[in-house]
């Protein structure tokens, strides 16, 4: 365990260092303007800055640090908001499968229309600020959950039903006692899944009407012609999805 | 009678024809008794069973036990499965208390419920670990501990030794034989072993296929410590296996 822990560790530096390399071989060689190129290091001093002043040439000189916390709340609140009523929708529609017949139409429907084409109703509906990167993680988060719930609870062995029938538990015993923990697997699972999904759909939904954020540093660096903030703007993005997955995989490890 | 069965059919749909899993059922049960419905598969026994515990509906005629007409599952008569339908989220002493929650018993007491049938397993040291700890004869005894545990008037046991090996399947059989007699249980039990059937039941129920019906009745007149090797074992054993044609028609030759 310990020694594939190790090796994964060396992978992962491995693979950064020789990325690190390369970028900085090509912008060496290329000589392209700074501005449609920047270097490793260029970015590294743009995030610097960011960290310790915030976006020069900005109208908010806010610090990275304060946008990164102002993402993960509205994350949180749309994430948990929307998992919550998906699991919920999921176990309801999937025990009562004939009402999920006549509702999975409509979900059908809805779900390939991407989360952002909703924004122009959101901003009318809710306005500008929180709501819109709020409720496009809320769209981004739901779909996937309510049908994976949905399916682990329609695919729960027959036997479990029996046996919770025939021990006389009740219609909300049966959902939680019975339906929810054999189903749980399979949610966690989509809950991992929606996780990612959401994180992605963070930086549009703050690219709308937002005036902080990482979504709205990004249009923000874009404006300020700062390619150099963009990509370490973008870098901590990534990171942050990355550690999220961790977080959630080491939970799931944890529960399961 | 206890249990009583009236003229029942069962079909099912199979591609445009129907089947007849059932025709013309008639049997009865008095209290106490155990009995075994032996057969090949498609005779029925299975669905009989299911009839008996209010899974499944009869197309036409009546099941009775006791004064009430059976038409839906009840705690007073459990069915054991054979592939043990235990929650794998649960500790072994919970699965126990399962029927006692529903029952809403509080917590003490159903402890002290579900310690008293584990102990009767033979189970008490494993109540802690989960199902998928235990071999499949200790999941099937937790079963067994998790019927007896909400006292159940009759327990339909749905070949639930099938799946287990020979030496361990013995020792169930002893065990429920045991315990029934024990308990002053109502037993009726399907198996397609003719030893099985002759070592434990009062009266074998011998049903054929095409459509499922009943053969005829094995009484079974030996006491309940019965030897699997003695003369008269031997004797009923013959007397089904007649029934069912399997003896060859032939007498054999001896040349000495």
């Amino acid at each position: 365990m310990r020694i594939k822990l190790g090796k994964k560790v060396w992978c992962t530096v491995v693979s950064l260092l020789v990325l690190l390399a390369v970028w900085e071989a090509a912008v060496l060689v290329g000589s392209f303007p700074e501005v449609l190129f920047p270097s490793p290091i260029s970015v590294w001093n743009a995030f610097w800055q960011l960290w310790t002043d915030g976006l020069s040439g900005s109208s908010s000189r806010v610090v990275l640090g304060v946008h990164i916390l102002v993402s993960l709340k509205r994350f949180a609140a749309g994430y948990a908001s929307s998992v919550v009523t998906a699991v919920a929708a999921g176990l309801l529609l999937g025990w009562f499968s004939r009402v999920f017949s006549y509702v999975n139409p409509i979900v059908q429907l809805i779900r390939p229309v991407a989360p952002v084409a909703w924004m122009p109703f959101i901003v009318l509906w809710f306005g500008i600020g929180d709501a819109p990167a709020v409720a496009i993680i809320f769209l981004a988060g739901f779909f996937p959950v309510l049908l994976s719930t949905v399916a682990a609870v329609e695919h729960m062995e027959p036997v479990y039903r029996k046996v919770a029938r025939n021990f006389g538990l009740s219609q909300a015993q049966t959902l939680y006692k019975v339906v929810f923990p054999a189903a749980f697997p399979q949610i966690m699972n989509s809950l991992r899944l929606a996780l990612g999904t959401a994180w992605i759909f963070l930086v549009s939904g703050e690219m709308v009407g937002a005036q902080s954020g990482l979504g709205f540093l990004i249009m923000d660096a874009k404006n300020c012609l700062r390619s150099d903030a963009l990509l370490a703007t973008m870098i901590t993005i990534g990171v942050i999805g990355l550690l999220l997955d961790w977080g959630i995989r080491r939970l799931e490890k944890f529960v399961l | 009678m206890y249990i009583c069965v009236e003229d029942v059919s069962v079909n099912y749909q199979q591609g445009g024809s129907t089947f007849e899993a059932l025709k013309d059922v008639s049997l009865s049960i008095e209290r106490g008794e155990f009995i075994c419905l032996l057969g090949p598969s498609g005779c029925g026994k299975s669905t009989l069973l299911n009839l008996l515990a209010g899974f499944e509906k009869p197309a036409r005629g009546r099941v009775f036990i006791g004064e009430r007409q059976v038409t839906a599952p009840s705690p007073k008569y459990l069915t054991i499965f054979q592939n043990y339908g235990l929650f794998p989220w649960r500790s072994v002493l919970h699965n126990v208390e399962l029927g006692l929650e529903a029952k809403k018993m509080n917590r003490k007491e159903r402890r002290q419920r579900a310690l008293k049938y584990l102990e009767m397993v033979g189970l008490v040291q494993a109540k802690d670990k989960k199902p998928c700890q235990l071999s499949g004869g200790m999941q099937q005894r937790v079963a067994i501990a998790r019927a007896l545990a909400a006292e159940p008037e009759i327990l339909f046991m749905d070949e639930p030794f099938g799946a287990l090996d020979a030496i361990t399947r013995m020792k169930l059989q002893d065990d429920i034989l045991r315990i029934c007699k024990d308990e002053g249980k109502t037993i009726v039990f399907v198996t397609h072993d003719i030893e099985e059937a002759v070592f434990l039941a009062d009266r074998i129920v011998v049903m054929e296929a095409n459509p499922g019906s009943v053969q005829g009745i094995v009484k079974v007149e030996m006491p309940h410590e019965r030897d699997r090797t003695s003369d008269d074992f031997i004797v009923i054993r013959d007397k089904v296996f007649a029934m069912m044609h399997l003896k060859k028609e032939k007498t054999v030759e001896y040349y000495i």
